[in-house]
Parts: C-alpha cells; sequence; structure tokens
C-alpha cells in the first residue's frame, strides 16, 4: 500500500496523548472533507485510535501522516514509529493478544476490520509502520 | 479536570465526558469517581458518552473498570448518550461492555434506577 498518489493533508507527531485526541480530530476533518457517512467515519477514526496509541504506548511515540484521496473517496493513513518492532505480528493480529496486563488486545485485529485496506510492517530495527485506508462509504 | 465533571444529580453522580478527553484524564476521572462514590454514599452513577465521537478498546477498557470499581462500592453504573455509529464500531471491535447497564438517555436511566431503589439516597445500614 502507498500513498504516492494520494495529497497528504496533515503529519503529527505523536509524543503525548493529548495528540492522540488531535490525530482523531484531524483523521475525522478529512474523512468529513470527502463526504464521510458518521458510520464510517466512526470506525476509521476508532481504527486509527488504536493504531496511534499502540505506537505512543508500546513505542513511546510516532508519526502520523494523513492522506486524502478525493477521487476514491478515501482516507489513507501512515503511522510510523521508531520502537522495537513487534516480535510476532500474525499473534499480534488476534484478538486476545496482549502485551500488557488489563488490555484486551482487541486493538490491531479491530483496526483491520475497520478499515477497507490494512498493512502492517516491523522490525526490531525499522520500528513498526501500519498504513491503513478508510473508506467514506460503503459503495 | 475540565475534560470530565462529574454532578450530583437526584441523588446519583452524573458523569459528562467531554469530546476532548485524553486517556490521562479518562484514568483520572476513575480515581475522582471512586472518591465521590465513597464520600457521597451514593448507589447510582451514570455516565454520559454523547459528545464522545469514538469508543475505543481503551476507552471501553477504562468504562467497564469504572463500572467493576463502582460496583464493589455498591453504587451500580449507567452508560448514557452511546451515539448509534458508536454502538456498531463497538460490536465490531468484539466489545459488548457486558459489565455496564446503558440506557438511550439520562432520564431513561433515571427512571430505571427509581425501578430498582437506586435514587435518593435509599442506602441505609
Amino acid at each position: 500500500m502507498v500513498f504516492d498518489e494520494a495529497d497528504r493533508v496533515a503529519t503529527i507527531e505523536l509524543e503525548k496523548d493529548r495528540d492522540v485526541v488531535r490525530a482523531r480530530s484531524r483523521v475525522a476533518d478529512a474523512m468529513k472533507a470527502c463526504g464521510s457517512s458518521d458510520l464510517m467515519q466512526t470506525r476509521f477514526v476508532t481504527a486509527v485510535s488504536e493504531v496511534v496509541r499502540n505506537a505512543l504506548t508500546h513505542a513511546g511515540g510516532g508519526t502520523l501522516a494523513i492522506y486524502a484521496m478525493p477521487g476514491q473517496r478515501q482516507v489513507g493513513i501512515e503511522c510510523r514509529d521508531a520502537g522495537r518492532g513487534i516480535a510476532d505480528i500474525d499473534a499480534a493480529m488476534v484478538d486476545g493478544f496482549t502485551t500488557r496486563r488489563g488490555s484486551m488486545g482487541r486493538g490491531l485485529g479491530g483496526a483491520k476490520r475497520l478499515s477497507k485496506a490494512f498493512a502492517i510492517e516491523s522490525s526490531s530495527e525499522n520500528g513498526t509502520t501500519v498504513r491503513m485506508i478508510g473508506a467514506c462509504s460503503l459503495r | 479536570m475540565n475534560a470530565a465533571a462529574i454532578y450530583a444529580v437526584e441523588g446519583v453522580l452524573l458523569v459528562s465526558i467531554t469530546s476532548d478527553i485524553t486517556d490521562t484524564d479518562i484514568i483520572d476521572l476513575q480515581e475522582a469517581l471512586s472518591k465521590r462514590i465513597a464520600d457521597t454514599e451514593c448507589r447510582g452513577v451514570v455516565v454520559d458518552i454523547s459528545a464522545l465521537e469514538i469508543v475505543d478498546t481503551f476507552v471501553g477498557r477504562v468504562l467497564a473498570q469504572l463500572t467493576s470499581v463502582a460496583r464493589l462500592l455498591d453504587a451500580e453504573t449507567y452508560v448514557v448518550g452511546m451515539r448509534p455509529a458508536v454502538a456498531m464500531t463497538l460490536v465490531e471491535l468484539g466489545m459488548y461492555l457486558p459489565e455496564n447497564h446503558t440506557a438511550l438517555t439520562l432520564s431513561h436511566a433515571l427512571d430505571k434506577m427509581r425501578q430498582s431503589g437506586l435514587v435518593d439516597g435509599l442506602r441505609r445500614g
């Protein structure tokens, strides 16, 4: 998944939990701008909230880029961190997997279900990058 | 705390959460609310989430914890004002919030609490 043809509409440095709120709000704006339905916006903003919080809590921060794809009525995001990476991505995608007590481990799998397209790359050298596309309507 | 406020209404505690609440705020809220429940000896809590545009797994988990803590302090919690799109998204996430009672609005929650005798200081011991 690449966003070469898309317009980058915002870049947000993820440093503290206030930035998660900002990230959600900017993605919501981008969805609104492409005429998203309430449900599609809620679904994708929730997905973004999950991956952005992961970058903050597991990697100490990262960067979120938001892309508009007006012709396709879609919004794309790329969330990149420089953390230690995820040892077993397949396991991490399964509901119930968590490395933290008290967490429910539905975040990554949930984000994938709530987005139209989902891709994740992770290594101990380069950290974790998640790319997702949210559709503004089902049709 | 300005991201959430706790009001005493008809003998229950009404918690109102604003749209820009952060993870830290919501954990602070949990602590403040537990204290207020013990101090006021109230038996009912209503958490109004109508301002929340999304509820993700973190917020869902905190809502469940808040309810569990309140229950240990002998108070029942109702979550009110959930947007339809939020309900649909939570189900897709597999989060059914089984710990929480829900009601569409504050007045529905108060009605339900009256029926079960949780309103207006019925705690006597």
